[in-house]
């Protein structure tokens, strides 16, 4: 009994010592080189591995940071500007400041805008629904109001209000990443400058039918009368196929557009409430969209 | 012992109810809206201008390219527009509107009833015809006929099946046609076997339709002994082509393969209707039969349609649409597509409207998948619907292409028999399409 248990301990242990050097020798001889930098850099990335810098992961980017020594068109749209500038600092390179993103919806066609033609009693999915038929409402290029944005963001940053039925953007949570981007089958969400505290003009509809079809359709839609683009003084709002878009990188904010919108698509958020007197004529009918305008979040 | 396919398969109900409905003209409706893309492949290229008069029969939309089809005016009058309209799902698709003035019709065209039973034309001459007169596949698909009856190089026919299952519930527009014309049906096969230059026919019929297996039956016996009439035991979808082939001969049609790699061309009912039609009549397709039905409804109906009239046109002469209605199919309850969009015109192939009510069409919650293995069972095609489901809803593109997701023939056979209601074909469908997209994207080899 007890020299069975002596023989035991002894074998294993001289195994054990056998193998370990084994495995010492096997190490050294097949070592992998590898940059000490990328596991550094993979440190200092926020480790979402949400893909939103193109890459497999947080891994991938950095290897292909260290890798080509070079930031040229690589940005972690989560760790933004600081933890590309911690990258920029490791690698010995500089890097351009890049200007916050962020998800914005353009569609405003809520149950009270846009009346249902049709009941939908399929698997809710918009993935499934955009194959199957162009939308239970009269618009063809509105929200399905499927969440399949909502499934896809990994920070909890949009959801779909039970009420409107279509996602809104939590700010503070939204990454720019760029997922429901690539979910929507509408291409509804686009990610857009952010803007100075926040605040961002734009046109929250993306219907190119004409004018009275997109009407119809939905009370709150571009119906493409270009008052947008003739009032705005920067030149910064283009109609195409009866849609208005606005560019952030020239709009200015001055909001001259959203008081002449006829339907209130144009939204601008994040501005304090309007002063009671208007200063320009023109901001006259300001009070009329402004339930729209001045929604907090969209 | 009754054919049938051999692997899987589902009973869904009858319900052939307006199967003792005889086909009824429908009258001609004051506008019509011709589709430019009634056919699978490039839509038509229309001819003619806001203004123009036009007849029936008279050519409207050029087919453009090998795999299309022309578009003939159905109904005389004045084209009202030449623009894009919503179809059933409400996707603008470009099309030709009439307001109709009379009945005028092109005076090639023979109006008579008569049954002309001398085919003149060559092989060859068939086929430019049926081109010309823009015959497509009446089964559903709507696949251009002349491009199946010119089988590619190195690929021969052996023989034709004419598909006489009609296995969808409801459906009994083909039915009505072997009834009422089995020497037209007849014909239209004859003629379709000269163009092929094949001696065999065969045309299978559900054993659900016993007066069409005898009317057929009668026929072949006597004047049409080239071709068999086939009777088939009753199962779904026996009316898809590669299981047709399978119930018939015996053969199976490879993964990836068409029906023609086993020597089979196989044309629906109301296709071979249509080529007697088009070549004995020289009457281009702007018409077909189309069932009205449902339990909810209160006369059932089997109309000799137009092509352009509207859905609600149709609904609004049968009494207009039922409280109880809940969903409209055109199509059959397995296979056919929710009408969303009323306002949307009949196109070369609709086959039916079915009204359904809340209870019949109803989707109960879904449930878990616990591996029962009855939708692998019920696969027709040999798949494993349950897994595709799952590969699917992850994204898993590359799994889903190795477990063959593009054999997939959408019947549903496994949606219908889940007892958890798990929407099977629902994602199955888009992760097939997902998969199609990526394998043609791919450089040829």
């Amino acid at each position: 009994m007890g020299t069975t248990f002596i023989f035991t301990v002894i074998i294993l242990s001289v195994l054990g010592l056998l193998l370990a050097v084994v495995l010492f020798l096997v190490a050294k001889k097949f070592k992998v080189e590898e940059d000490p930098l990328i596991d550094v850099v993979e440190a200092t990335m926020p480790g979402a591995n949400c893909g939103g810098c193109g890459f497999a992961g947080c891994r991938a980017f950095a290897e292909a940071c260290v890798k080509s020594k070079s930031l040229d068109g690589k940005f972690c749209p989560v760790g933004g500007n600081a933890v590309m500038q911690k990258v920029a600092a490791h690698l010995g390179v500089t890097v351009e400041e890049k200007a916050p993103m962020v998800a914005v919806v353009r569609c405003n066609g809520t149950c009270a805008n846009r009346a249902r033609t049709s009941q939908y009693d399929g698997s809710v999915s918009c993935r499934i629904m955009n194959s199957l038929y162009s939308g239970d409402t009269a618009c063809r290029y509105g929200c399905l109001g499927g969440g399949d944005c909502e499934n896809a963001c990994q920070f909890g940053a949009i959801k779909v209000n039970s009420q409107t039925l279509i996602p809104e953007v939590d700010e503070d949570r939204c990454t720019a990443c760029g997922a429901c981007v690539r979910a929507c089958p509408k291409g509804i969400i686009e990610l857009r400058n952010k803007g100075p505290k926040n605040r961002r003009v734009y046109v929250s509809c993306m219907n190119q039918d004409k004018g009275g079809v997109a009407r119809k359709a939905c009370s709150a839609a571009c119906i493409g009368c270009r008052k947008c683009e003739k009032v705005c003084p920067f030149g910064a709002i283009t109609v195409e196929n009866n849609l208005s878009y606005i560019d952030f990188n020239k709009c200015k904010l001055c909001r001259k557009c959203v008081a002449e919108c006829p339907t209130g698509a144009i939204h601008a958020v994040n501005f304090p409430p309007k002063p009671a007197a208007p200063a320009t004529p023109e901001a006259a009918p300001a009070a009329a969209p402004a339930p729209a305008a001045e929604t907090p979040k969209e | 012992m009754r054919r049938t396919f051999s692997m899987g398969g589902v009973h869904p109900c009858d319900c052939k109810i307006s199967a003792d409905s005889a086909i009824e003209i429908f009258p001609l409706p004051q506008r019509m809206y011709i589709s430019m893309s009634q056919h699978l492949g490039a839509p038509a290229k229309p001819l003619v201008q806001k203004g123009d008069k036009v007849k029936a029969g008279q050519l409207i939309g050029a087919s453009a390219g090998f795999i299309s089809a022309n578009i003939h005016s159905s109904v005389s009058g004045t084209v009202a527009a030449v623009e894009p309209y919503a179809d059933l799902a409400g996707n603008p698709v470009m099309h030709v509107v009439v307001d109709v003035e009379g009945d005028e019709w092109e005076e090639s065209i023979d109006r008579t009833s008569d049954v002309v039973r001398e085919i003149k034309l060559g092989p060859a001459e068939i086929i430019k015809r049926i081109a010309d007169c823009g015959i497509v596949g009446m089964g559903g698909a709507s696949f251009p006929t002349h491009v199946k009856l010119s089988p590619p190089p190195g690929k021969k026919a052996e023989f034709l099946i004419i598909n006489g299952a009609e296995c969808e519930p409801y459906l009994t527009s083909d039915y009505r046609l072997m009834v009422e014309y089995p020497e037209e049906v007849l014909l239209g096969a004859r003629i379709m076997m000269k163009a092929l230059g094949v001696t065999k026919g065969y045309i299978g019929i559900e054993d659900n339709k016993p007066a069409a297996i005898e009317a057929m039956r009668r026929l072949t016996a006597s004047s049409y002994t080239e071709i068999k009439v086939v009777p088939l035991k009753k199962k779904y979808p026996q009316g898809g082509e590669k299981q047709l082939i399978d119930a018939v001969t015996g053969r199976k049609v490879p993964s990836m393969g068409l029906p023609i790699d086993t020597g089979v061309v196989v044309q629906n009912v109301g296709t071979s209707y249509a080529v007697y039609e088009a070549v004995q009549k020289n009457k281009p397709l702007f018409e077909g039969v189309m069932t009205i039905t449902g339990q909810c409804l209160g006369g059932q109906h089997n109309f000799l349609v137009r092509t352009g009239t509207t859905f609600d046109r149709i609904l609004e002469y049968v009494g207009g649409v039922p409280q109880t209605a809940a969903k409209i199919i055109s199509g059959g309850p397995m296979m056919g597509k929710a009408v969303s969009n009323l306002s949307a015109a009949t196109v070369k192939s609709s086959s039916s409207l079915l009204l359904l009510t809340e209870e019949q069409t109803r989707r109960r919650a879904e449930g878990e998948c616990i591996r029962c293995g009855k939708c692998v069972e019920a696969c027709p095609m040999g798949l494993e619907p349950y897994l595709l489901n799952k590969l699917s809803r992850a994204g898993r593109m590359e799994d889903l292409e190795e477990h063959k997701v593009y054999d997939c023939i959408e019947c549903g056979c496994c949606m219908f028999t889940c007892p958890a209601y798990i929407p099977l074909l629902d994602y199955i469908r888009t992760g097939k399409a997902d998969v199609m997209r990526i394998m043609r994207s791919r450089p040829k080899k």
